[in-house]
C-alpha cells in the first residue's frame, strides 16, 4: 500500500503538477470505463489519470446499453475483452460484482465502487491525503461520521487506515452503525463530540439520500445537530486536523459551508489525489516493466 | 421384471420407524408393488438382491421440494425433480406450490398429482396454497384442494404477513386436519437482504437479515395456534428464538411441528466467506452463524424439530449467475439430504439411525398425515437401500436435477442411496434412474 502511495506521490509531482501532463507510459494500452451507476467524480478521475498515462479510455455506462437491451454485465465485460482492452474499471450498485468480473476476465478488473462493500481507490487517495502531511499514519486516530452500514468509503478507509496501524472510530446514527464490523482498533459510537475530542483525521461521509430505503435515517435537522461538521464542531479539532469528505457535499447537512473552506479541510486535494492514485493503480496493473 | 416375479433383498439392516422395527439381517420379499408375509407367494421365482452391509429403509419423505412445473420449467419440472428425489434415494415428496401459475385449485392439485404418478418415480403429495396466487389476499380452496390431493398448506415462498389471515388459515386447519405451513419471514425486518446480518455480510457489504425476522412472525404464528387450536408446521427453522417458540409450544401441548434442513444443520454464515459472492450460498432463510447452528442440532436431537426437508429449490445457471443481491435464493438440496442425515447427525454419533431416521419418515408422515406402515406385510414397497459408511464428494454436475446450485459442492458427505424402489418398482439402482 505504500508503495502504491509511493508511486501515487511520484505521478503526481512528474505529471499532474508538470506543465505538459503527457506521459507515454501506458501507450497502446487502453481500458474501459464500466459503470453501472451514477458517477461523476470517480469516472472522470480514472478516465484522466489513463490519458495523462497515455493510455486510450472508453466510458460505457448501464443505461442506453446492450445491458438495458437483456444482456448480462459479464457477457458485456468479455465482449469488451474480446475487443482488446487491457483492463477494466467497474463501478456497481451490487456488491461483489468487481469480484466476479475478475473470476470471468483475464484482464485485470479494478473496483471502483460495489454496493456497499468497498471503493478501494478513495480509500487509498483518502490515506495519501493525510500521509502527506503526515507520515506517520499509525499514531493517528481517525472519525469516520455518516451512514456507516451503507457506506463502501467507510469500509475501505477503515481496512486502509487500520491496515496502516491507525485508530479508527465510526460514529453514527445507532440505526446506521453496524455492531458487526467492530475489530480491534475500531470502536463504533453515536457520540459525535466525545470522538473528536483527540481526532485527528475527520472523515466527513455523504448522506446518500438515493440508497436503500432510509428507516432509520433521522430528520435532516436531527441528522445536523448530532452528527453534521458544524462550524461549531471544527473548532473542537486541533490545528494539524484533517478534514476529509468523498464528496459530492451536501453543505448544511453533514458538513457546513465555512467548513469546507477551513484551511484543514482537505477536500480538493482528496480529488487531486485521486486522479493521482488512479494512474498509479493503472500503471502497477497496466505498466511493464519501466520504470 | 414380470409380475409373478419376487423380488427379494436379503443381507441389509433393516431400519423401519414407521414399525418401530430394527432387525439386523433382513429379508424382504415384494410381488406387485405390496411386501409380502413370510409364508406368502412362495411358488413364484425369485430375484435375490444381495445388500449384505446396507440398511434398507422404508418411504424416505422429504416434506419440502420445489418442481417449479407450471411455469419455471427452465428451472425444474416434475420429471427431472421426480428423477432428483429417485438419485437421492427420496421415494415420496410433498412439492410446494409457488409455481406459475400457483397451485392454488383443486384442478391444479389434481393435474400436478397425476403427472408424478404418470411417471412413477417419487411419489408426490401436492401442497396447496393458502391464498389466492399466494397473494395473501384471500383465502383459496381449502376444502377443495383437500378433497383433490393436497396434503398441506403453504405460501411458500412468501410469508403470511397479514396474522388476520394466518388466524384464518390455522382456523380453517382445525376442521381440514391439515397442517398449515408457513415460510416465517417478516418481509418489513428483510427487505432488500440476501444474507445473515452478522460479520461475513458485514465485511462483504451485503445487506443483511437478523434472525428477528424469522423468530418474530414464528412466534406469532405459535400464539395464533394456540389462539384457533390449529396445526401450523414451521418450514426450515433457522433462528435460535424459533426454537424457543417451538419449546414453548410444545410445553403448552400445541399441534406445532417444525422442519430443519440439511444445509442448516451442516453450514454457517462463514461459508460465506469461503464463496464470497457466489450466490451458491444465497438461501432464504439465510446460513446462520454456528451458535444458531449449534441449537438447530440441539433442537432436532430434542424432538422440538421432528422433520428434515431440503427445501430443494432448483435454479437455472443464468439466474444464479446475476450479482449476488439480484440473484435468487434456493439450492438443489434433494441429491444431498440423505448424506447431509447421515453426515450432520449419525456418523458424527448425535442420534442413533433409527432416531435420525425419523426425520425423513414418521416425522413428515405425521405432519403431512399420511399413515404410512413402513414394510409391513401387504403395504406398498416403498423402500431405500442406504451404503451408510460411503463417502463421496458432492458433484452438482452429477445431479438429475436442472439446478446444480449446492454450498455443499466439493463437501465429502457420508452415506448414499444405493437403490430406491416405489410401489415395488425399482426407480433407482447403483445411481441410475430408471424411468418406467
Amino acid at each position: 500500500m505504500l508503495d502504491l502511495l509511493q508511486s501515487a506521490q511520484r505521478l503526481k509531482q512528474d505529471l499532474l503538477e508538470a506543465p505538459v501532463k503527457k506521459s507515454a507510459a501506458l501507450r497502446g494500452q487502453a481500458f474501459v470505463n464500466l459503470f453501472f451507476e451514477p458517477s461523476t467524480r470517480t469516472k472522470n478521475s480514472f478516465e484522466l489519470a489513463g490519458k495523462y498515462l497515455g493510455a486510450d479510455v472508453i466510458n460505457f455506462q448501464g443505461k442506453g446499453s446492450s445491458v438495458e437491451k437483456g444482456e448480462t454485465l459479464y457477457d458485456t465485460a468479455l465482449n469488451l475483452e474480446a475487443m482488446g482492452v487491457d483492463l477494466v474499471v467497474v463501478r456497481h450498485q451490487a456488491s461483489g460484482v468487481p469480484e466476479d468480473l475478475a473470476r470471468y476476465l483475464s484482464v485485470p478488473v479494478v473496483n471502483a465502487g460495489d454496493g456497499f462493500h468497498e471503493h478501494p481507490t478513495q480509500g487509498l487517495l483518502d490515506l495519501m491525503t493525510v500521509w502527506e502531511r503526515n507520515p506517520h499514519l499509525d499514531s493517528l486516530h481517525l472519525v469516520i461520521v455518516g451512514d456507516i452500514l451503507h457506506s463502501r468509503v467507510a469500509r475501505s478507509d477503515l481496512w486502509g487506515f487500520s491496515a496502516m496501524g491507525a485508530r479508527v472510530t465510526l460514529v453514527g446514527p445507532p440505526s446506521l452503525l453496524p455492531t458487526a464490523l467492530a475489530v480491534p482498533n475500531v470502536s463504533l459510537t453515536t457520540d459525535f463530540d466525545a470522538a473528536l475530542a483527540d481526532a485527528d483525521v475527520v472523515q466527513v461521509l455523504r448522506i446518500q439520500k438515493e440508497r436503500q430505503s432510509m428507516a432509520g435515517m433521522p430528520s435532516v435537522e436531527e441528522y445536523r445537530l448530532r452528527w453534521g461538521l458544524t462550524a461549531a464542531r471544527a473548532k473542537q479539532l486541533g490545528p494539524s486536523a484533517v478534514i476529509l469528505h468523498p464528496g459530492p457535499q451536501n453543505r448544511g447537512v453533514e458538513i457546513d459551508t465555512p467548513v469546507m473552506a477551513d484551511p484543514r479541510a482537505h477536500i480538493l486535494g482528496q480529488v487531486e489525489n485521486g486522479v493521482a492514485v488512479r494512474m498509479a493503480v493503472l500503471d502497477r496493473l497496466m505498466g511493464g516493466d519501466h520504470e | 421384471m414380470s409380475n409373478d416375479t419376487v423380488i427379494r433383498i436379503r443381507g441389509a439392516r433393516l431400519i423401519d420407524p414407521y414399525q418401530g422395527l430394527e432387525a439386523p439381517d433382513a429379508d424382504i420379499r415384494i410381488l406387485n408393488g405390496r411386501v409380502l408375509a413370510s409364508q406368502e407367494g412362495q411358488q413364484y421365482p425369485e430375484e435375490v438382491i444381495d445388500a449384505r452391509g446396507l440398511w434398507v429403509v422404508p418411504r424416505l419423505i422429504d416434506m419440502h421440494v420445489h418442481f417449479r412445473e407450471p411455469g419455471q420449467t427452465w428451472k425444474e419440472n416434475i420429471e427431472t425433480g421426480s428423477q432428483a428425489a429417485a438419485h437421492g434415494g427420496i421415494t415420496a415428496v410433498a412439492a410446494m406450490p409457488n409455481t406459475s401459475p400457483v397451485i392454488d385449485s383443486p384442478e391444479l392439485v389434481e393435474w400436478e398429482a397425476k403427472r408424478a404418478r404418470d411417471l412413477g418415480l417419487v411419489r408426490l403429495y401436492p401442497v396447496g396454497a393458502i391464498t389466492v396466487g399466494s397473494e395473501g389476499q384471500e383465502l383459496a380452496d381449502l376444502y377443495r384442494m383437500q378433497a383433490a390431493g393436497a396434503r398441506a398448506f403453504s405460501d411458500d415462498g412468501q410469508p403470511v404477513m397479514s396474522s388476520q389471515m394466518m388466524r384464518a388459515a390455522l382456523s380453517y386447519s382445525t376442521t381440514l386436519r391439515t397442517p398449515i405451513i408457513n415460510h416465517a419471514e417478516d418481509k418489513s425486518l428483510s427487505r432488500g437482504a440476501s444474507v445473515h446480518e452478522g460479520r461475513p455480510a458485514a465485511r462483504l457489504g451485503l445487506a443483511g437479515v437478523p434472525e428477528t425476522a424469522e423468530s418474530a412472525m414464528v412466534w406469532r404464528d405459535v400464539l395464533l395456534a394456540a389462539l384457533t387450536g390449529g396445526r401450523l408446521h414451521v418450514a426450515h427453522v433457522s433462528a435460535m428464538d424459533s426454537i424457543d417458540a417451538l419449546a414453548w409450544a410444545q410445553h403448552r401441548h400445541l399441534s406445532v411441528t417444525a422442519e430443519a434442513t440439511p444445509h442448516h444443520l451442516l453450514l454457517t454464515d462463514e461459508a460465506l466467506t469461503a464463496w464470497g459472492y457466489n450466490p451458491v450460498t444465497k438461501v432464504n432463510p439465510p446460513l446462520r452463524p454456528e451458535a444458531s447452528r449449534q441449537a438447530l442440532v440441539t433442537a432436532v436431537q430434542k424432538g422440538l424439530i421432528g422433520v428434515l426437508a431440503s427445501d430443494h429449490a432448483p435454479h437455472h445457471q443464468d439466474d444464479k449467475a446475476r450479482p449476488y443481491p439480484d440473484a435468487p435464493f434456493g439450492i438443489s438440496g434433494l441429491e444431498t439430504i440423505l448424506g447431509g442425515l447421515v453426515t450432520a447427525l449419525i456418523q458424527p454419533g448425535l442420534m442413533t439411525p433409527m432416531n435420525a431416521l425419523k426425520l425423513l419418515t414418521t416425522g413428515p408422515d405425521g405432519v403431512l398425515g399420511l399413515g404410512c406402515q413402513g414394510l409391513a406385510p401387504g403395504q406398498p414397497a416403498d423402500l431405500t437401500l442406504i451404503d451408510p459408511g460411503h463417502v463421496w464428494t458432492v458433484d452438482p454436475d452429477c445431479f438429475y436435477s436442472m439446478g446444480r446450485n449446492t454450498p455443499l459442492q466439493g463437501m465429502a458427505l457420508t452415506g448414499q442411496a444405493r437403490a430406491a424402489m416405489v410401489n415395488g418398482r425399482w426407480v433407482m439402482r447403483e445411481g441410475e434412474v430408471l424411468s418406467s
